[in-house]
């Protein structure tokens, strides 16, 4: 059989993690000893760099109008305000509209991603199906072929399917999108379960959906999780696909809404205030969600960047 | 149990390859067969065979294009690596400083290109951007330079900072990672031996961390070959189309054009650059395995 060539799971261990692994590099072994302090201001200066654009955004954010609109700007708001909140509020269809459109679009990738991939995981990585190796290639298909280069046929699709300006269509881009990634995780998660727990329940005599149930998802939670966490991120970001289907303005998701803020003065020139204040509410989840479940992120990244 | 369980996996894995059939298959089918069609959504489709790829060849913005991506992928990539590994190199020890650095290197990758494409537009603006400000008062530059949209080198050099700032820590997590994953011993006895840190990097690291190195070496240049959101945000191509990549291109041509065929001949071609460092990423994956 000619073979495609296939990632084969890296590692069955999913939770593999950094501290775990590295327990050997305690802070003296790698680096020795006076050059630790130059390192340790080496990284010091390395987290004010990657700190400054952000907390620069969130403080543009927190001046005035006029002020986030001065010629030379300030670094710093002389006065805080929220005056550029309110006007994000109220801009254009409002922005819990847009807020609800992103959270809705996520909340559906999210699911369907779960639906086709936890099932499509569990066969992959625990029956015999003939041509399986192939399966799995076909299934990873979109990795080979980058989404950017199929939204003009699936734009057709869905116009003809009234999946335009719909948020479901643009969940079902998200979903294809990240449905490679998924699948791997997931059956590299199914892979790492002991098989004396499934025959136990299965000698039992219950059914290959009740072992999915009782035996499988109570160790799936880790995979799951990081399944959720890089679709929420992935579709909460998205750019190109929401610019392609979505054109109506009640139906825009976050990123576009910032892109639409971005000329919005009566001379078409940029609010920057509320163009910032948009970029801060953009951020604040995936920010957070990332300083909750680090290591979930870490550990998918492990797993899937070897995809 | 044997030929009811072949079919008990098969139902199980249905959805996900019905859902790949008919959004990805089937499209991909159409998206050739649209490439062989001039075909501008008002007018009905009209046969033209190979006509779209050899205007594709003939047109000078798709060569500026793929010249102008290529370049941004020639630039980046190096420096990603380069300051990925190096970040890695120092966060690699697992003291609470190093943690933190890490977590906080990190950050920007989980932020939406977009999102950090809007930062950076705003810090590099011309008047209202603090980058210039910043210059400025430090006496570097007398008058505001203008970053985005009037010089296409300038405008590539901006993006790419800003793309570095964003992207840096994932290579850095992976390079960490790999690292660490080095025996203890081999690192301990390199140091018995009096080995000094650079001959230890050069002899023993880099070697052993090499398949990571193109692994990410090549995630980035696919990524990099498909960049879009930073230049649509940052320079919308700006000057005179300079600046649109080869995504950029394919999106104008399909959507505000409407030049369906042409488009889809574009992705296709897109598509089979992607393809080829595709194959040599899952070669280099396959082979460091066996």
């Amino acid at each position: 059989m000619t073979q495609v060539s296939l990632p084969q799971p890296v590692g069955t261990d999913l939770e593999l993690e950094m501290e775990a692994v590295g327990s050997a590099h305690r802070g003296g072994r790698f680096w020795s000893g006076r050059s630790r302090y130059l390192l340790g201001a080496v990284s010091i200066v390395l987290c004010l760099v990657m700190l400054t654009p952000i907390v620069l955004s969130v403080s543009a954010s927190l001046k005035t109008t006029q002020e986030a609109a001065a010629v030379p700007p300030t670094y710093f708001p002389s006065e805080l305000s929220l005056d550029n909140y309110e006007k994000l509020w109220d801009y254009g269809s409002g922005l819990p509209r847009y807020l609800t459109n992103s959270v809705i679009t996520a909340f559906l990738t999210i699911a369907m991603t779960l639906i086709l991939t936890v099932p499509a995981g569990y066969g992959l990585a625990r029956f015999p199906i003939p041509g399986k190796e192939l399966i799995f290639v076909f299934l990873l298909l979109a990795l080979i072929i980058p989404y950017q280069a199929l939204l003009t046929p699936i734009f057709l699709m869905f116009s003809t399917l009234g999946l335009t300006n719909n948020l479901f269509g643009l969940a079902i881009v998200h979903t294809l999108i990240q449905l490679p990634f998924s699948i791997y995780i997931m059956r590299n998660a199914f892979e790492a379960v002991p098989r004396e727990l499934e025959e136990a329940a299965l000698v039992d005599g219950a059914s290959t959906w009740q072992v999915l149930r009782r035996v499988f998802l109570p160790n799936m939670v880790p995979a799951i999780i990081t399944v959720t966490l890089f679709a929420f991120v992935m579709s909460w970001n998205e750019f190109l696909g929401a610019l392609v289907m979505l054109t109506r303005d009640t139906t825009l998701t976050l990123p576009l809404v910032l892109a639409a803020a971005r000329s919005v003065t009566s001379l078409g020139s940029t609010d920057w205030g509320m163009l910032q204040a948009g970029v801060t509410v953009a951020i604040i989840p995936c920010v957070l969600f990332y300083l909750l479940l680090q290591r979930y992120y870490v550990s998918g990244l492990l797993t899937g960047a070897v995809k | 149990m044997t030929n009811r369980s072949k079919l008990t996996g098969f139902w199980y894995v249905l959805p996900a390859l019905l859902f790949v059939v008919t959004f990805t298959a089937w499209p991909f089918l159409q998206m050739v067969w649209i490439s062989l069609n001039e075909w501008s959504l008002i007018t009905p489709p009209e046969f033209v065979g190979l006509q779209n790829y050899i205007d594709a060849f003939a047109d000078s913005q798709f060569w500026i294009s793929l010249r102008f991506t290529l370049k941004y992928t020639l630039y980046i990539t190096p420096i990603l690596m380069i300051g990925g590994y190096l970040v890695a190199l120092l966060v690699t020890p697992n003291s609470g400083l190093s943690r933190f650095t890490r977590t906080i290197v990190f950050i920007p990758v989980v932020i939406g290109l977009g999102a950090s494409s809007f930062l950076w537009y705003w810090l590099f603006s011309p008047n209202y951007g603090l980058i210039n400000k910043f210059l400025i008062d430090l006496g570097i530059i007398d008058t505001p330079i203008l970053w985005l949209g009037v010089d296409a080198d300038l405008s590539n050099w901006a993006i790419i900072i800003s793309v570095t700032w964003k992207v840096l820590g994932f290579g850095m997590i992976l390079f960490v990672a790999a690292i660490q994953a080095i025996p203890h011993e081999i690192t301990e006895a390199a140091m018995v031996d009096g080995a000094g840190l650079w001959q230890r990097v050069r002899k023993l690291i880099l070697p052993l961390t090499r398949r990571t190195i193109l692994l990410v070496t090549l995630v980035s240049v696919i990524g990099s070959l498909l960049a879009f959101d930073q230049f649509y945000i940052m320079t919308a191509g700006q000057p005179r189309n300079l600046t649109a990549t080869s995504v950029f291109f394919v999106y104008l041509n399909s959507f505000p054009y409407l030049k369906l065929g042409y488009g889809a001949a574009l992705s296709m071609i897109l598509a089979l650059i992607i393809l080829g460092f595709t194959i040599v990423q899952m070669m280099l994956t396959r082979r460091a395995e066996t």
